[in-house]
């Protein structure tokens, strides 16, 4: 039995596991302000928000696509369609704001784009992830965004007053409706953790699953990777970084401690999907999703990393992810394993890391060409250097003879010039949808370039490559 | 005044079609449709669908009681393939099941033999094989011939753009429910319910009366729904007219995308010369029009090309002809703008490909051609309160175009690895159907007894705050608060014969309607105030709400006034037609004055493009927009700033991909990408020219829908601008659009 709260409601229902909660609340419940656009994740006009109980007693909500959410991954939590955000009398501060700003025209995304942005009201820290990204997976074809942008700024200027996660202040500004107070008690009452009946295929966030093949996984019980111990956890011990397979785009993002290593990794994950399928898709999708140009994929291949996968038997494996990817769409894995965790070493003073990401429409995109290097310099000798690059192949490569044409080698214009010939015979990309196969050629070279461009610029600059 | 809808809408309470609560009983459809794009169907396999429960009948047109036959201007188009399939998506057949999924599955068994034919996908190979939907159309002024003798510069090229998915959020739909005597009442989510009542009654062999289309409200259209929801409409209503029972339709997005036609990519060879002054002297142009396998709306859509094929310019001599081309491609359709931002881009190639070779900035041949008063049109009508030497002023004194310039290129001397671009994009735009006959409207006005008041119109309600206009003038006219009128759902029963929501008319001509109507009412209303205050008619004045006699407020209410008309057995409600005076267009010769007036306006447009990425960004849109005399400017304004945003999307990054069988690639979110938040300028400003403007627009206020999507074509020659600024070799190719694909290509091409 899956059992959760939706709006004030306590459901509990026997569907199976991997019914459709987009479907379960137009069908079932007849709650209608939450849109079908697309059923693919791609346009966020049934967003909803999902609330889980944290350590402290307290609710934390995100954003999600309903169209490719489990009914099982609400389990315990608490579901929040429009309808649970209208208060009895007048809008709320978000409904308001889109409202005064003549941020709706056909009406059609508007309640999507009002749950994201009360989704971004309630978050802990307001600061890390702007109005604007909370918005990222919501698409609207008839208002140009300015008039929405507007009512961001209206909101936000109400939001800088907020200065704790406190219920209590959100409903006195009117962003949510009183009733968000007895939730907390709710959910603690539901006691979640009466695991819920895993069996089926494997779901992480259902990002890639319920694209493909949401028709069969609908009427099926999956088994939640979440409901695995801690498959969520990211910690560091010593120098290595541990992140769960479990673990989110998002849950990655608010990992604090990894942004010292990596400065610009809010600039590198705003490339990837929208705020809302962040908030779904795991690390452990990504990577057995195989797709060429997954992003993790390639952010990891280039910090080297090791993945360790479990067997049923309690049995398990450390393997490099270079060698994960064995040709397209095909992954070292067995009937009945599941990967725990991915670990690698944590950068050091004299590494440099960057990741580039390239596609037809900067956000909420996928990829056309990416790439990610890692390189550490010792004494302008290249003493170490791992490259990546997605959709120049099969599968989400790692360029290993061009690392190891430079590795040892002077970092110098003319090595990182001669190793692209080296990567040029690397690579075999084909024409598709993405982009023709020239076009991929020049763009694995431009990001290939754009890595030391960026980081050293002294070396070698625009110039050189034109 | 903001648009009525939207408390409910950011409440998630306004109902569309998929949220109406269903009927008892109610089944659901689904589309097989040909996977094929051009073949003969010898078998169609249905008998494994049939066999899995809940599904209660697949229908064909073997089931059509009245005629195979929904084209609309030419009779080229059938509701369900018989014995050919001409496009992959073209429906075959209509699985009603019990439930949507059910149906869905039983899709999944239905196969087709087939011989298969190879498919005619481009325009060049329709036209060498002479596969036309109609001959081709000329429009001709001066002689071309004899002008290139006395031009100094004569250049030729090539100019394309390709198609466009409407993508709006709400995909196509309907909800068809039986009534006593065989009668059938459609929801439906469409642009035209006249056109879904007139061609339905055809295809069931019923008349007219028997079928009644309802419409609330669209979650969007851009033209994608004024023929296009047509079919699933009559679908529904065909199942009805069998079952009795209530049948619901909702495309998927999948299906939408395969299913319906998008806008029209066209390809056009071009010639244009000037004197040495800069005079554009003359302008051919021949335009290759992909329109599809069937007519549905190219033959409007090829005039409005042909109409705009000058753009802002006065041109002495100009020929300009469409080739309407006929492919294996689903029928292309309307799209904001009907053809005439394909034309306008063909022009402003041309003028860009001579400044390019000319080497100076296209300004300057813009500027010194801008139409000016009484100047003709190829088509014979002239040009009249032509405001584009204002716009252009008041842009330069505004905006300072000739500083932006200075500081595009002062941000290019400075930076390595991005580059700037710059453009002006002057605008102007016939209004009116090009076809007279649709020129007119109808209101019907109930004034209730206890004083709210109920409207209806033939306007569909899409996101465009139509209702919203309808009611202010309403307001205005009878002096009352908005709250008091209601505006109906557009329901064939209560106002009959009309003309689809599109060509930015739809204010104009039901407006006046409603004026009118409400004219007639107040009339009679002052009447009877007269009559009861024992004063002459014309001392009596409603403001507020309230009789007036001259200046001076009287106790009577507004209430009370109509209660009193009402027990004095005065008429409340009143009914009022409008058709625009003055338009009239001969075909045969190409020649009139099709257009009651026309919208001026200018775009300035920077981008800014990464010299490694080949992506882009747009800077700013400033824009100087002919208004009229704006009734709702924020919703004006609203309405311009979604057209630019969706122009950008056609220039720069909307790709439809068909492979070489007609199969679309790009046939989902993921493959087709429409500009989301961050792809839309970082800003837009408008300043609201306010001209006299023309009674024909409804109090003075111009109609805005459609004219502000071409400002979106700056963002693909700024662009251009921008890559020759990093690389002066750059071939400027006028391929819309100008995807990262294509910058970063011409970035770095030799
Ligand atoms: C709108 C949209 C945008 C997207 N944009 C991007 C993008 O920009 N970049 C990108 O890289 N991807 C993108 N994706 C693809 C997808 O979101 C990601 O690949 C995501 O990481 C998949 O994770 P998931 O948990 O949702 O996968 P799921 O769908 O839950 O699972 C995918 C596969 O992995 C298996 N699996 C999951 N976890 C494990 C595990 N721990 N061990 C073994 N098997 C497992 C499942 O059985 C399934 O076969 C996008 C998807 C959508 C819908
Ligand atoms: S319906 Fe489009 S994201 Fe879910
Ligand atoms: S208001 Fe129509 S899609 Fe956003």
């Amino acid at each position: 039995m899956i059992e959760f709260i939706l709006n004030k409601e306590h459901i509990k229902t026997e569907i199976p596991s991997g019914s459709i909660l987009l479907d379960f609340i137009r069908q079932k419940k007849h709650l209608t302000g939450t849109k079908i656009g697309c059923r693919e994740g791609d346009c966020g006009a049934c967003t909803v928000l999902s609330g889980s109980l944290n350590t402290e007693g307290k609710v934390d909500y995100k954003a999600i696509t309903s169209c490719l959410t489990p009914i099982a991954s609400v389990h315990g939590k608490h579901v929040v369609t429009i309808e649970g955000l209208n208060l009895t009398d007048g809008l709320t501060t978000v409904q308001n704001a889109i409202k005064e700003n003549n941020a709706t025209q056909c009406g059609f995304c508007t309640p999507g784009f009002v749950v994201s942005l009360t989704g971004y009201a309630l978050n802990k820290n307001i600061s890390i992830t702007g109005i604007k990204d909370s918005i990222s997976g919501n698409i609207c074809r008839c208002t140009g965004y300015k008039s929405i942008e507007k009512a961001t700024e209206d909101i936000t200027s109400i939001l800088v007053e907020k200065n704790n996660h406190s219920t209590k202040w959100l409903i006195e500004r009117k962003f949510v409706p009183e009733y968000f107070t007895e939730i907390p008690g709710k959910l603690f009452d539901i006691k979640a953790k009466m695991k819920i009946n895993s069996k089926g295929t494997i779901v992480g966030g259902g990002t890639d699953l319920y694209v493909t093949r949401a028709n069969k996984f609908q009427e099926l019980d999956v088994d939640l990777i979440s409901e695995n111990d801690n498959i969520n956890k990211i910690f560091i011990n010593k120098n290595t970084c541990i992140i769960g397979a479990g673990a989110t785009v998002s849950d990655i993002l608010n990992f604090t401690r990894l942004h010292d290593y990596f400065p610009e990794l809010e600039n590198y994950f705003k490339l990837i999907s929208s705020k809302q399928i962040r908030n779904m898709a795991t690390v452990g999708g990504n990577l057995v999703n195989a797709s060429p140009i997954a992003d993790l994929a390639i952010f990891f291949l280039a910090l080297n990393s090791k993945i360790n996968i479990n067997d049923k038997q309690g049995g398990n494996r450390i393997i490099f992810l270079k060698d994960f990817f064995k040709g397209y769409k095909s992954i070292d894995i067995n009937d009945g394993e599941i990967i725990q965790e991915i670990t690698f070493e944590l950068p050091e003073d004299d590494q440099y890391f960057n990741f580039e990401k390239v596609s037809k429409r900067t956000h909420l995109d996928i990829a056309s060409v990416n790439s990610a290097m890692n390189i550490s310099i010792k004494k302008k000798l290249i003493n170490d250097i791992y490259l990546s690059a997605g959709g120049v192949s099969p599968i989400p490569l790692f360029l290993k003879n061009t690392c190891s044409f430079l590795k040892g080698k002077v970092l110098s214009s003319e090595n990182i010039q001669k190793a692209h010939c080296v990567l040029k015979e690397e690579i075999t990309p084909i024409s598709d949808v993405r982009g023709s196969k020239g076009y991929k050629r020049l763009l694995i070279r431009q990001l290939y370039y754009g890595h030391f461009i960026k980081l050293f610029p002294d070396i070698i600059n625009i110039y050189d490559i034109k | 005044m903001k648009n009525i809808d939207s408390i409910n809408h950011v409440q998630g309470k306004s109902i569309f079609i998929d949220d109406i609560t269903v009927n008892h009983g109610t089944l659901y459809g689904v589309v097989f449709g040909s996977p094929f794009a051009y073949g003969k169907i010898t078998k169609l396999n249905i008998e494994d669908a049939l066999k899995i429960e809940g599904v209660i009948r697949i229908f064909t047109y073997h089931d059509i009681p009245g005629v195979n036959q929904i084209g609309a201007i030419i009779q080229d188009e059938t509701l369900f393939a018989e014995s050919e399939v001409h496009y992959v998506g073209q429906p075959i057949a209509l699985i009603v099941a019990e439930t949507e999924k059910i149906a869905q599955k039983a899709r999944d068994l239905i196969y087709v033999d087939l011989d298969e034919y190879d498919p005619i996908i481009e325009v060049s190979d329709a036209k060498e094989k002479q596969q036309f939907i109609m001959p081709p159309r000329t429009f001709k002024l001066g002689d071309t011939k004899a002008a290139w003798n006395n031009c100094e510069h004569i250049f030729e090229g090539k100019a394309t753009t390709g198609g466009q998915e409407h993508l709006y959020l709400e995909t196509q739909g309907s909800y068809a429910i039986p009534q006593e005597n065989g009668n059938i009442k459609i929801f439906s989510s469409t642009q035209g319910p006249t056109a879904i009542q007139k061609i339905g009654a055809k295809v069931l062999g019923i008349p007219m009366n028997k079928i009644e289309v309802d419409v609330v409200r669209l979650g969007g259209a851009f033209g994608g729904k004024e023929e296009q929801a047509t079919l699933w409409a009559i679908m529904t209503a065909l199942a009805v007219y069998h079952l009795h029972l209530p049948v619901k339709l909702i495309l998927s997005r999948n299906d939408d995308m395969f299913m319906t036609g998008k806008r029209h990519p066209y390809e056009t060879q071009f010639k244009i010369g000037l004197s040495g002054d800069l005079k554009i002297l003359a302008f051919e142009a021949d335009y290759l029009q992909n329109a599809g396998a069937s007519a549905d709306l190219s033959p409007a859509i090829t005039e409005r090309t042909l109409f705009h094929s000058t753009n802002s310019y006065f041109v002495p001599n100009v020929k300009a002809t469409v080739y309407t081309c006929k492919t294996n491609l689903p029928p292309n359709t309307a799209f904001r703008g009907f053809g005439a931002p394909q034309g306008i881009f063909v022009i402003e190639a041309a003028i860009n490909h001579a400044s390019n070779k000319l080497n100076i900035p296209a300004r300057e041949i813009q500027k010194i051609n801008l139409l000016k008063e009484n100047d003709e049109f190829p088509y014979g009508q002239a040009a009249k309160d032509v405001e584009l030497t204002r716009i252009w002023n008041t842009a330069q004194n505004n905006f300072n175009i000739s500083k932006l310039e200075k500081e595009v290129s002062a941000f290019n001397n400075s930076n390595e690895l991005k580059r700037r671009g710059i453009s002006l994009t002057p605008i102007t735009f016939g209004i009116s159907f090009t076809n007279t006959m649709m020129n007119h409207a109808r209101a019907l006005v109930h004034i209730y007894q206890d004083g709210s008041i109920g409207i209806s119109t033939g306007a569909v309600e899409m996101g465009q705050s139509v209702n919203t206009k309808m009611v202010q003038i309403a307001a205005k006219v009878l002096s009352v608060v908005p709250e008091r009128i209601k505006i109906e759902s557009t329901n064939t029963t209560r106002v009959a014969n009309t003309s689809p929501t599109a060509a930015s008319s739809t204010a104009d001509l039901n407006g006046k309607a409603v004026q009118q109507a409400c004219d007639a009412l107040l009339k009679r209303l002052k009447s009877t105030a007269a009559a009861n205050l024992k004063v002459k008619e014309d001392m009596i004045h409603l403001r507020d709400e309230a009789v007036f006699i001259d200046n001076e407020k009287t106790s009577l209410t507004w209430e009370q006034l109509v209660w009193k008309a009402f027990a004095n057995r005065v008429s409340l409600t009143e009914n009022c037609h409008y058709s625009t005076p003055k338009i009239y267009f001969n075909k045969a010769k190409g020649k009139g004055h099709p257009f009651s007036y026309h919208v001026y306006g200018l775009a300035i447009t920077t981008v800014t493009v990464d010299c490694i990425s080949g992506s882009h960004e747009v800077d700013s849109v400033k824009i100087v927009h002919d208004f009229g005399k704006s009734m709702n400017q924020e919703i004006d304004n609203g309405q311009i700033e979604g057209a630019v945003v969706q122009g950008i999307g056609w220039m720069t990054m909307e790709e439809i991909v068909f492979d070489e069988k007609g199969r679309l690639q790009s046939n989902a979110l993921s493959t087709y990408k429409i500009p989301d938040i961050y792809s839309a300028p970082n800003s837009i400003e408008i300043i609201p020219l306010e001209t006299e403007s023309n009674d024909e627009a409804i109090l003075k206020s111009k109609a805005v829908g459609e004219p502000p999507f071409i400002y979106g074509i700056g963002s693909f020659f700024a662009l251009q601008d921008a890559i020759r600024a990093f690389n002066p070799s750059y071939k400027s190719e006028f391929d819309a659009p100008l995807t990262p694909e294509k910058v970063l290509l011409g970035l770095y091409e030799e």
